[in-house]
């Protein structure tokens, strides 16, 4: 057993102060336990508020068409198809943190793989509602489905990338949601065995499924696990190749290029950890959490965020290589033009991409810079507001000049509905996030148990007289294990 | 449904686990169930059990997902709407891929999940009788189970002895209902239940 529970004392503790498995399950299920902040209610109203304009944005579509678009040729993904590509992209990082992760066994993504995974499916069902109701006639949509129909039967396309997509997204969203609640059961157990209000344990009764603890139960879990996990990583590279195939398969100077699988996926584990670090830096701080997301995990995702950032500018230099190389002149124009020109209608996007995500994301390069909570904020945003401007600039500038100069479109900007639809994403995704800091434990209290006698703070200090020992008596105890 | 006698051993430590569960299989004690806050890795090997199935489950879920779709998509596209784009293959396989893919992830999570809490008699609304409420907080509780052959006080010492720091008799239900806890199926409460030793 020493040699299982044996972690170097180079890694810092993932459980900072002295813990116990009850004082664990105290700090996590406390803020659930006691009544909503003022700080809570107004940034739920808020959400709420803005969920609100949403749906009277969309009511306003779905009533009088996609004209309440600025939409038009050639323009014809503008905003919505970005937002889709942007909050998909969002979703990615919280598969990553609890899927790959895990796989990987990296200690530090029991502090956050929760409340990553909450991410990931609020995010996916804000990405879901853009084609839907870009749908226009939305009442139709379940014709996106092969089923036998009276129409022929008329059956979808199979060959198509958007059908592609119906798959990937909803199999996505339906396998994120099994994982994630899958892993809360046992979490749920542990906050209805300590409800005392009628309501509390009724609820929490009904959402724990009845989980007792026991240790075959914990075997299948640990099973499911690990086999949710290995399915949810060819899966999440799977659902960003599909998205970036919605344009990689057309024949649109700017889109029709082999580099977009891979460039999308590290688009979305890149954006995906900014918005990761947003949440978790407001979350630590409001639900008192500091000593279970520290410094050192706000560190790591740091450095993933450096790491897929520089993917990315790898991504957009080879592009343009490619753009001048391939020598054609559409798609060079394209890049040249459209893009890199920034006296072009959209040049400014192209560079304030630039800027946000591959030139902004080096400071991270500096370890002071890691670990300071206010520049992490602040690179979180500017680095959401980079990768939306890079789907932007993806769907705009290749299709605002088509090969038809006389059909070329007069500058695009969004109506207030488009902007409203986006706003109300932003309320439906705050508003179940804020529902789930509230009703759910933000950190898999059953995960930190268990590794609190490996990473936790006043464990690894016992871990220090061991390694003080020498090799010959580390050994002679093994080997007396072994008998 | 039937009600059983059980002596319940609460541990506040993982650690002497192992060898508890060691020496009551010596014993020939009848050990019901070990009730953890979180997985104890090697504990399941040490009480005996066999390695759960259920991944062969997944992969036999996911074969079906797999064969199903790419003979659909095969069966639309070639015999019952084969339709001509542009003379490219009617049998488009390469374009299948992705949601033969897709088709296959989904029917294992989704197989998977749904067997996971078959096996575990997990649903809302199932009720299920706690031998202790801690054992979903910071308590490890070995529960024996009480036959012709073994009296409790004997049991009960033997897990004092084990290093249990709580350890009482309870009447319990050892299979799920639905419903209310009623009065003989209540919720496990400190002091209601007869304590033969602290």
């Amino acid at each position: 057993m020493a040699l299982l529970r044996y972690e170097s004392q180079v890694r810092p503790p993932l459980v900072e102060n002295d813990k116990n498995y009850h004082q664990v399950t105290e700090d996590i299920v406390r803020p659930i336990e006691a009544n909503p902040t003022r700080l809570w209610w107004i940034g739920f109203l808020i959400s709420v508020g803005l969920l609100l304009f949403g749906v009277y944005s969309i009511y306003r579509e779905v009533t009088y068409g996609v004209g309440q678009w600025n939409l038009n040729k050639t323009i014809g993904w503008g905003w919505d198809i970005t937002n889709f590509v942007w909050w998909v992209g969002i979703g990615h990082a919280g598969t990553l943190i609890s899927a790959i992760l895990l796989l990987f066994r990296q200690g530090w993504r029991t502090g956050v793989n929760r409340a990553a995974e909450a991410m990931t499916i609020f995010a996916v069902m804000c990405a879901g509602q853009f084609p839907i109701w870009h749908m226009g006639r939305v009442w139709m949509a379940f014709f996106v489905l092969p089923y036998a129909n009276t129409r022929g039967p008329l059956w979808v396309n199979f060959n198509s990338p958007l059908l592609w997509d119906v798959f990937a997204i909803s199999t996505y969203f339906t396998v994120s949601l099994l994982f994630w609640y899958s892993g809360l059961i046992p979490d749920l157990a542990t906050v209805r065995d300590r409800a005392r209000l009628k309501w509390r344990k009724f609820m929490y009764g009904l959402l724990s499924f009845g989980w007792t603890g026991s240790t075959k139960h914990w075997q299948r879990h640990e099973s499911l696990s690990l086999v949710l996990a290995g399915m949810s990583t060819p899966l999440v590279l799977s659902v960003h190749t599909v998205v970036s195939f919605d344009f990689a398969t057309s024949v649109i100077p700017g889109w029709h290029t082999t580099i977009f699988p891979p460039y999308f996926v590290a688009g979305a584990i890149f954006s995906g950890f900014a918005m990761v670090q947003t949440l978790l830096l407001i979350s630590r701080k409001v639900l008192n959490l500091e000593e279970y997301i520290t410094i050192e995990h706000i560190e790591v995702m740091n450095k993933v965020i450096v790491l897929t950032g520089s993917i990315v500018g790898v991504a957009y230099l080879t592009e343009l290589f490619i753009s001048w190389y391939g020598q054609n002149p559409n798609e060079g124009w394209a890049f040249a033009q459209n893009r890199l020109n920034l006296f072009s209608p959209y040049g400014w996007s192209y560079w304030l991409m630039m800027g946000c995500n591959v030139i902004s994301p080096q400071i991270f390069w500096f370890r002071k810079l890691r670990r300071n909570l206010v520049v992490t904020f602040f690179m979180s945003v500017i680095v959401n507001i980079g990768m939306w401007f890079e789907r932007f600039v993806i769907i705009v500038t290749s299709i605002y000049r088509d090969y038809l100069p006389s059909s070329w479109s007069t500058y695009y900007a969004p109506t207030i509905w488009e902007i409203g639809f986006y706003l109300g994403t932003f309320g439906l995704f705050f508003t179940c996030y804020f529902l789930f800091s509230k009703f759910f434990p933000v950190i898999a209290v059953a995960e930190i148990k268990h590794i609190l006698k490996k990473s936790g703070e006043s464990y690894k200090k016992n871990m220090y007289h061991i390694e003080k020992e020498s090799t010959e008596h580390f050994y002679n105890e093994v080997h007396h294990d072994h008998h | 449904m039937a009600v059983k006698k059980f002596v319940v051993g609460c541990f506040d430590d993982e650690g002497p686990l192992f060898d508890a569960v060691k020496k009551v299989r010596k014993s020939g004690y009848k050990l019901h169930d070990v009730y953890t806050p979180f997985p104890i890795h090697g504990l399941d090997k040490a009480m005996g059990l066999r390695d759960t199935s259920l991944h062969t489950a997944g992969f036999l879920y996911a074969i079906f997902g797999t064969t199903s779709m790419l003979s659909f998509m095969t069966w639309v596209f070639t015999a019952d709407f084969p339709l001509n784009v542009g003379g490219k293959p009617h049998f488009a396989l390469p374009a299948w891929i992705p949601i033969t893919f897709e088709f296959t992830v989904l029917c294992s999570c989704v197989g998977m999940v749904i067997t996971f809490m078959y096996l575990c008699q997990l649903a809302p609304f199932v009720k299920k009788h706690h031998f202790h409420l801690r054992a979903t907080d910071d308590k490890f509780v070995m529960v024996i189970e009480l036959t012709s052959k073994t009296n409790e006080s004997e049991v009960s010492s033997f897990l004092t002895g084990l290093g249990a720091t709580e350890v009482n008799v309870q009447n319990a239900e050892t299979g799920w209902w639905l419903g209310r806890y009623d009065k003989e199926q209540k919720l496990f409460v400190e002091g209601q239940s007869e304590t033969v030793s602290a």
